[in-house]
């Protein structure tokens, strides 16, 4: 877990975001009303379990889904709806880092190309030898061996080709990443030699992540901040330290309490979480997470605010002060 | 080990497959034994052979390519290598169950859920059709599905409940040995809580064996009796949990707890295990870690001893009894 | 996985300085049937183009007296119902069924994967237009519609063309949206899109290479239908028209003597055939080649 102090003008404001879907049954609210920000060199985590919309959040807040509603500002710029070459001047300065390692390479292209690709679409390498050095700059920099350059993704194991995904994603040098669960598919020591090169090139680089996941210990790992999220709103948003230390909503509590821990000592005490859990196609006004809180009441069937309660610290529940 | 309580006993299995000319040794000489009640984490990262293993018990590895080379499976006095497939058949479903790590695809998606349960109820049992459906209702409300949800069909559940309905499967015919094949990786960590812990109390309730396989050191340590780890096909370190988990040897298993980001003390940095597992069609001589190995010595390329250094903690590995109890 | 590294590692020389076109033209011809196909199909594009050197006579030329002859050495393959010799019938007649088979194919091709590729990127109204539009198309039967569409522009070789491979346009787009519809949900065309690539580079750089290998078989095996087809029209006077020697056309008209003379239909017959099979072989490597996981 990283201290840091962030001040100044941030990276990227997120303001009252909302993103529906039409689906059959009605409207889907992935992303209801989401506020939040993100400094230069900042790692936000977003964590929640699928289906809550942190996926939709991360591809909305950088253009590759349309809000319904809402800004997202970079750099005090509102980047929500422009297009032409103003979105492609945004697109060089925010990319994604996929979860799949599989499916988010083009089984057809090598991987000097699929790196080079995104240098070729900005126009700013005149020549052919100007490109080749960039991308072998690029693949040295996240650690992929030279001799891989003609190599196809079959041809590698999750890990090189997550390695590859982030050097694509790194090619025109991004202010901002959303890294859409980058470990989740890989095995543990794996995911660990991804992680560490993640937190090596914030370093170096500078750049802010906003790191979605559905794993809490990677989260603690890597993340400055944290989001929680439940069916597309925000619970709870606060730093790493004070999310593990002294966390208030009711599902954070449960989500904490449902990591199967290493420690062999302590038999694992769990939050018992009854209760289906709610759709989020047309949901009710009051607290998403109320069929299954332990701790639910009347109140929480009103619409819920996400309120300061300490510096730094916001959640969204009603009964907050009652529980803790 | 009390030789009168093993129930299931599995000696030097080996098992090969071979894919366009190359000969991958996917399981190298694994031996453990099973007791009655007892449950055996079998940990290890993609491709180590884990459910290979579990599959091989069961002898439902696609053949060819998977070939079982040699060892035997004995369950309860029974060598399971040797019997007919018609004899087999008896077995799997009725004395072994398997639980798959996929839930959505493990479910026929035009049978309603109590209707796939009855069918192989009926397979094992001499039930008649009513007897059959009410033994399928209590099955349902044993892992929690209400019985209305009977006639419903897969699409209509979540993936936890997918899940207790593929459990419950498992479970209909009071298996005596469980194969759980990490059941628990394609749900979410609150409802990965919920399947846990039913699995623990059924087991308790059933007095059920099972061999839990999974890629989770957490998983392991919340539900299993013992841990075998499994590295190119070996199990290269055999312990109790606790001894286990406070004593780890292996130099694999030390990487394995190092790239853990942990939830309890503040590391700044992850210590992976280098490199990559290795290719299973040419395994390096001796040790098949000492390529990534932080003190592979030049003794690891040679055949190396599996050796208790502890009261039942087994390690394939050179300098694990000589540095017991530190750790790196 | 290290293996196949290795692998490459040795390849990637050999690969160096050579263009993708090219280093792929060669791959294609790297197997056995592949090369098969790709001799055979000169040897008979080679027969075809040089037809006055190998044919002997002329292909129009009637000699009554020997009609309905059985093969000799004076006429390879017989003559038909006026005399005139089959061999030379065959050569000459191959320049058009050749042209219209192959050319009319790959029109078809590129119609069905483009409307395809836009149905299936593009989902939604898009989609629902496009591929409704695909049902109506082919519940018209093909013949119909070659006849009905052939009637309309007027006999001629372009026009032929066209006829022939507008029947078989839907069923391109809807064996190229099918593969779509399993591949458009795959990361990389957003990361594809992250990066800046228009829509028209998405399309038809990320997603069509990876549809495509349907699309190749379906082509070369519909060369040999599209050929028969061909002959429908000259039959009715719409395609090329009589006297003039093509494959299809020899074919309808070997039919009526069948049970007597079945030289007339088998050699036109071999033909197409052996021509289908050699594009076919042929289309199987073009497959393989530009699939990398197959490359060795």
């Amino acid at each position: 877990m990283k201290k840091k102090e962030f001040s100044g003008s941030p990276l990227i404001e997120v303001k009252h975001l909302k993103k529906y879907f039409n689906v059959p049954a009605g409207t889907n609210h992935a992303v209801d009303d989401v506020s939040f920000t993100i400094h230069k060199g900042e790692t936000l985590g977003v964590v929640g379990e699928s289906g809550c919309g942190k996926s939709t959040l991360g591809r909305t807040i950088i253009r590759l889904l349309e809000a319904t509603d809402g800004q997202v500002l970079l750099e005090g710029k509102d980047i929500t709806h422009v297009q032409g070459e103003a979105l492609k001047k945004v697109r060089e300065q925010v990319q994604i880092i996929f979860q799949d390692p599989y499916s988010s390479l083009n089984p057809r292209l090598d991987i000097s190309r699929t790196i080079k690709e995104p240098l070729k679409r900005s126009g700013r390498f005149r020549s052919r030898a100007e490109l080749m050095k960039e991308t072998a700059e690029l693949m040295d920099l996240v650690g992929i061996d030279e001799r891989l350059r003609e190599a196809y993704p079959h041809e590698l194991d999750g890990g090189r080709r997550q390695r590859v995904g982030i050097a694509r994603a790194l090619a025109l040098r991004p202010k901002f990443i959303v890294c859409d669960e980058p470990v989740s598919a890989l095995d543990v020591s794996i995911q660990a030699q991804v992680l560490n090169l993640l937190m090596d090139l914030q370093d170096e680089m500078g750049m802010a992540y906003m790191f979605v996941t559905h794993d809490l210990s990677v989260v603690r790992h890597i993340s400055d901040n944290i989001c929680v999220m439940y069916l597309g709103q925000l619970v709870e948003k606060c730093s790493t330290q004070e999310l593990f230390s002294n966390n208030l909503h009711p599902y954070t509590k449960a989500l904490l309490s449902a990591i199967p821990s290493t420690d062999v000592h302590n038999p694992m005490k769990r939050i018992q979480l009854k209760g289906e859990i709610a759709s989020p196609i047309n949901p009710k006004p009051g607290c998403r997470f109320a069929s299954r809180c332990p701790h639910a009441a009347d109140a929480c069937r009103e619409p819920q605010q996400l309120v300061e309660v300490s510096e730094n610290h916001f959640v969204s529940c009603c009964r907050v002060a009652e529980i803790n | 080990m009390d030789e009168k309580n093993t129930f299931l006993s599995v000696k030097d299995m080996e098992v090969i497959y071979t894919s366009a000319g190359d000969i991958v040794h996917a399981v190298n000489g694994v031996s453990f034994e099973l007791k009655k009640g007892e449950s055996l984490g079998l940990v290890g990262e993609t491709g180590a052979g884990k459910t290979t293993i579990a599959r091989a018990i069961l002898r439902i590895l696609p053949d060819p390519p998977a070939i079982l080379k040699g060892g035997q499976v004995i369950l309860d006095g029974q060598d399971l290598t040797r019997l007919s497939e018609e004899e087999m058949l008896k077995i799997r479903g009725d004395k072994i169950a398997m639980i798959f790590q996929d839930p959505m695809t493990a479910l026929n998606p035009l049978m309603t859920v109590g209707d796939q349960i009855l069918e192989v109820l009926m397979l094992h049992n001499n039930f008649s059709k009513e007897e059959g459906c009410k033994r399928v209702v209590e099955i349902l409300e044993m892992v929690g599905i209400p019985r209305e949800r009977y006639v419903e069909f897969p699409h209509q559940f979540s993936g936890g409940m997918k899940q207790r309905v593929v459990i419950a499967m498992a479970l209909a015919c009071n298996p005596e040995l469980l194969l759980a094949d990490e059941p628990t990786t394609a749900l979410d960590v609150t409802i990965q809580a919920q399947v846990l812990e039913m699995i623990q109390e059924l087991k308790k309730k059933l007095n059920t064996s099972m061999i839990l396989i999974t890629h989770d050191l957490g998983v392991v340590a919340q539900t299993c009796d013992n841990v075998a780890v499994i590295y190119a096909g070996q199990i290269v370190e055999y312990a109790e949990k606790i001894e286990l988990f406070d004593h780890p040897a292996h130099p694999y298993t030390l990487g394995l707890f190092g790239s853990l980001p942990s939830m309890n003390d503040d590391v700044e940095r992850l210590h992976p295990i280098s490199g990559m597992p290795p290719d299973p069609t040419d395994l390096p001589p001796g040790c098949s870690f000492w390529p990534r190995c932080p003190k592979a010595t030049a003794a690891c390329k040679e055949e190396i001893p599996y050796k208790e250094i502890a009261p039942g903690h087994f390690c394939r590995c050179h300098m694990a009894g000589k540095q017991e109890g530190s750790s790196l | 996985m290290m293996a196949k590294e290795k692998i490459n590692e040795t390849t990637n020389k050999k690969r160096k300085k050579q263009s993708r076109f090219i280093s792929t033209f060669k791959r294609v011809f790297e197997t056995v049937p592949a090369k098969t196909g790709g001799i055979l199909l000169i040897f008979i594009i080679a027969l075809c183009v040089l037809a006055p050197v190998f044919a002997g006579c002329d292909p129009n030329e009637m000699d009554m007296a020997n009609a309905l002859a059985k093969p000799s050495l004076q006429h390879l393959c017989g003559t038909d119902n006026l005399g005139r010799d089959q061999w030379a019938r065959i050569l000459y007649g191959g320049r058009y069924s050749l042209a219209l088979g192959i050319i009319g194919s790959l029109f078809a091709a590129v119609g069905g994967t483009s409307l395809g590729v836009i149905a299936g990127y593009f989902g939604g109204q898009t989609e629902n237009l496009i591929m409704r539009f695909c049902d109506v198309w082919s519940a018209i039967p093909g013949t119909l519609l070659c006849i009905v569409i052939s009637t309309a522009l007027g006999p001629g070789f372009f026009n032929t063309i066209i006829a022939l491979s507008i029947g078989a346009v839907p069923n391109g787009a809807r064996m190229t949206r099918g593969q779509i519809l399993a591949e458009r949900t795959k990361e990389y065309l957003e990361a594809a899109e992250a990066m800046n690539c228009s829509k028209v580079s998405i399309m038809f750089k990320h997603l069509l290479p990876n549809v495509i290998s349907p699309t190749i078989v379906g082509t070369t095996m519909g060369i040999g239908a599209t050929i028969t087809q061909a002959a429908t029209l000259s039959y009715i006077g719409l395609g090329v028209q009589p006297p003039t020697p093509e494959w299809g056309a020899m074919l309808s008209a070997g039919k009526s003597y069948v049970t007597s003379f079945p030289h007339l239909l088998l050699y036109p017959g071999i033909a197409i055939g052996l021509t289908t099979l050699a594009i076919n072989l042929m289309g199987d490597g073009l497959r393989d080649a530009l699939d990398p996981k197959l490359r060795k």
